[in-house]
């Protein structure tokens, strides 16, 4: 794989995770706990658009096929999108399961930021630069929600601590790498995840000591492959709704 | 945070609820005078003035109205956002949709003012007691509704509420200001998306025809009863809450609507419509006020599905709530 390549890869596996999950929060516009919990993930969802739509467009410039940052988002079908499966997981209206997932993925994606603003491309620096003032803040605010809702109720503890043990299984696969990996820290323009793991658990182990929440046992089944194009049968139903429009109607322009 | 404390807080608000109970009839009358005099000197009326019991309330009633309409207004776009057919576009209609969430909050806001919480409001939403804009019980069944919304309601919302920021109570009257603001943003954005599908695809012209005949009627319908039949129009006027009648706001937004679609070549759904030379307004068909009326008291397409969505919202948050709430007691009282 050439080097170019294994960007074009990196920028889609950014976009994509930042995508589905924008798309994960969006799904709570008009149905918040609070009014300001509603302006607060819509804000989130915003973020993550507007971090999807730099590394889309990104890729779309490195590969010179003449598609569009919305060609990237809207005509690739599951097995294609890169995204790690944790971000498509559906949190049914459980607004534990809501944060929960945005808290494990933004600590992560806080680490890759901070490393990627010294990336030796100066596109992927500069939109790192931007995103890091973002995900710092959904990281505090994600923090902040599971803190109050560990130690809040005997109900809420209960709910957050049922969330953690369903998402854990997809935190393993965060730190999943391949060959891409490989290529671009070559180039010192990627990131070693392996290097960020125990980062990252530190950084979840002190808001969930302040939660008063315990990491669950390690054991059964730890999801893999996002990265490989593996997912779980979320993802189809989101893209199903999500690239809707533009596959129904392929000619028009919105 | 902000809204524990409010959850927290026993609202114990120092207005002047309940302080005409202990007024003599001449002092009562003597403030009502000076009430008046304020008002028709175009002094605004601020959340700590004296003001009739009557004002209060019916201020109160429109304001919680209001916010309630904005937050249910929420519903029908929202509906699209996770469909919306590009990046950017989703982008702008999450951020419309919130800018909604952000418009009942500033009303919720003022409207605590004059002495209701807002947790009590949004109880009489959930309980039917208080009302919402009638516009939000009709389903959004395609994209160019989105457009439609937009446009239409959005472009109704700002003849309103430009008015309403020249109202005479202080609060409501700034809010509106900033609102204005963000509503001209979003009707440039409704009525891109039209302008968009009405130079696109044959579908998408049928599209955006198919939204405005769907939309045109009640967006009218969004200014209320015609002159004649407006129970609360009266107090409100000579208060100068209201400053125009609902049949001229009407007439403004038609006159201002007709020339844009023309622009766009959308037809508009109604073969009355013809621009007189003499009035140099359009004269316009009859409004389907039965239609209305249905759709005021419950008995629309989407009134039962609106309530139930915010019902449903209120109920699995609830926990969430009272979590934020247990947690900010629990720091309070490790403090002391």
């Amino acid at each position: 794989m050439s080097s170019k390549n294994a960007l074009i890869e990196y920028c889609l596996r950014i976009a994509d995770n930042s995508s589905i999950l924008a798309h994960r929060l969006s799904e709570w516009s008009g149905h918040g706990p609070i009014l300001e919990e509603d302006i607060a993930m819509s804000n989130m969802a915003l973020d993550l658009i507007g971090q999807a739509r730099g590394f889309y467009a990104y890729a779309a410039t490195l590969e010179n096929k003449g598609r569009s940052e919305d060609d990237l988002a809207f005509r690739r079908d599951a097995r294609e999108f890169v995204n790690r499966n944790l971000v498509e997981q559906p949190d049914h209206k459980d607004f534990g399961t809501a944060i929960m997932r945005s808290f494990l993925y933004s600590c992560l994606s806080y680490l890759q930021f901070r490393t990627l603003m010294n990336s030796n491309d100066e596109t992927v620096s500069g939109l790192s630069a931007k995103a890091i003032k973002e995900v710092i803040y959904h990281v505090r605010h994600c923090g902040d929600w599971i803190v109050r809702l560990g130690d809040g109720t005997e109900e809420s503890h209960q709910r957050i601590t049922d969330s953690l043990n369903d998402l854990w299984m997809y935190t393993n696969e965060l730190f999943e790498q391949n060959e891409v990996d490989a290529i671009l820290l070559n180039d010192g323009v990627g990131v070693d995840l392996t290097l960020l793991q125990q980062d990252w658990l530190n950084l979840v182990k002190e808001i969930f000591s302040q939660a008063q929440l315990t990491i669950p046992d390690v054991g059964g089944y730890q999801s893999s492959g996002g990265i490989k194009g593996l997912h779980t049968e979320h993802l189809g139903f989101i893209l199903a709704e999500m690239q809707f429009l533009p596959r129904a109607y392929p000619d028009a322009i919105w | 945070m902000h809204f524990v404390k409010r959850i927290l807080a026993n609202c114990n608000q120092t207005s002047n609820i309940g302080m005409e109970t202990t007024l003599s009839v001449e002092e009562l009358n003597k403030r009502e005078a000076e009430f008046d005099a304020k008002i028709a000197s175009g002094i605004t009326i601020e959340p700590k003035d004296w003001m009739p019991e009557r004002y209060r309330k019916q201020l109160l009633r429109m304001m919680s109205q209001h916010a309630h309409s904005e937050v249910v207004g929420m519903l029908p776009e929202g509906n699209w956002i996770t469909r919306a057919p590009s990046l950017a576009r989703k982008a702008v209609l999450l951020a419309k949709v919130q800018d909604e969430a952000g418009h009942g909050l500033y009303i919720y806001s003022a409207a605590e003012t004059l002495g209701m919480d807002r947790s009590e409001m949004i109880d009489q939403l959930l309980s039917g007691k208080a009302k919402y804009s009638s516009i939000f019980n009709y389903p959004t069944l395609t994209w160019a509704d989105i457009g439609a919304i937009g446009w239409l309601v959005d472009g109704a919302a700002i003849v309103n509420q430009t008015v309403l920021a020249k109202c005479s109570y202080g609060p409501y009257a700034r809010a509106m200001l900033r609102i204005c603001k963000e509503e001209n943003f979003h009707n440039k954005q409704g009525y891109q998306i039209m302008a968009y599908l009405m130079r696109g695809t044959k579908e998408q012209r049928e599209m955006a025809q198919d939204a405005m005949n769907r939309f045109w009627w009640p967006s009218l319908m969004m200014f209320g009863p015609s002159d004649t039949n407006s129970p609360n129009s009266g107090d409100l006027m000579k208060w100068k809450v209201k400053l125009h009648s609902n049949d001229d706001l009407r007439q403004r937004f038609i006159d201002r609507t007709v020339p844009q679609a023309e622009a766009i070549g959308l037809r508009i759904p109604d073969e009355n419509l013809k621009f007189n030379e003499s009035t140099r307004h359009y004269d316009f068909g009859e409004i389907n006020w039965e239609e209305f009326k249905q759709v005021v008291s419950g008995n629309g397409p989407c009134n039962k599905l609106r309530m139930k969505q915010r019902a449903d919202a209120h109920t699995n948050g609830a926990w969430v709530r009272e979590a934020a709430a247990a947690y900010s007691a629990k720091k309070a009282a490790s403090k002391n």
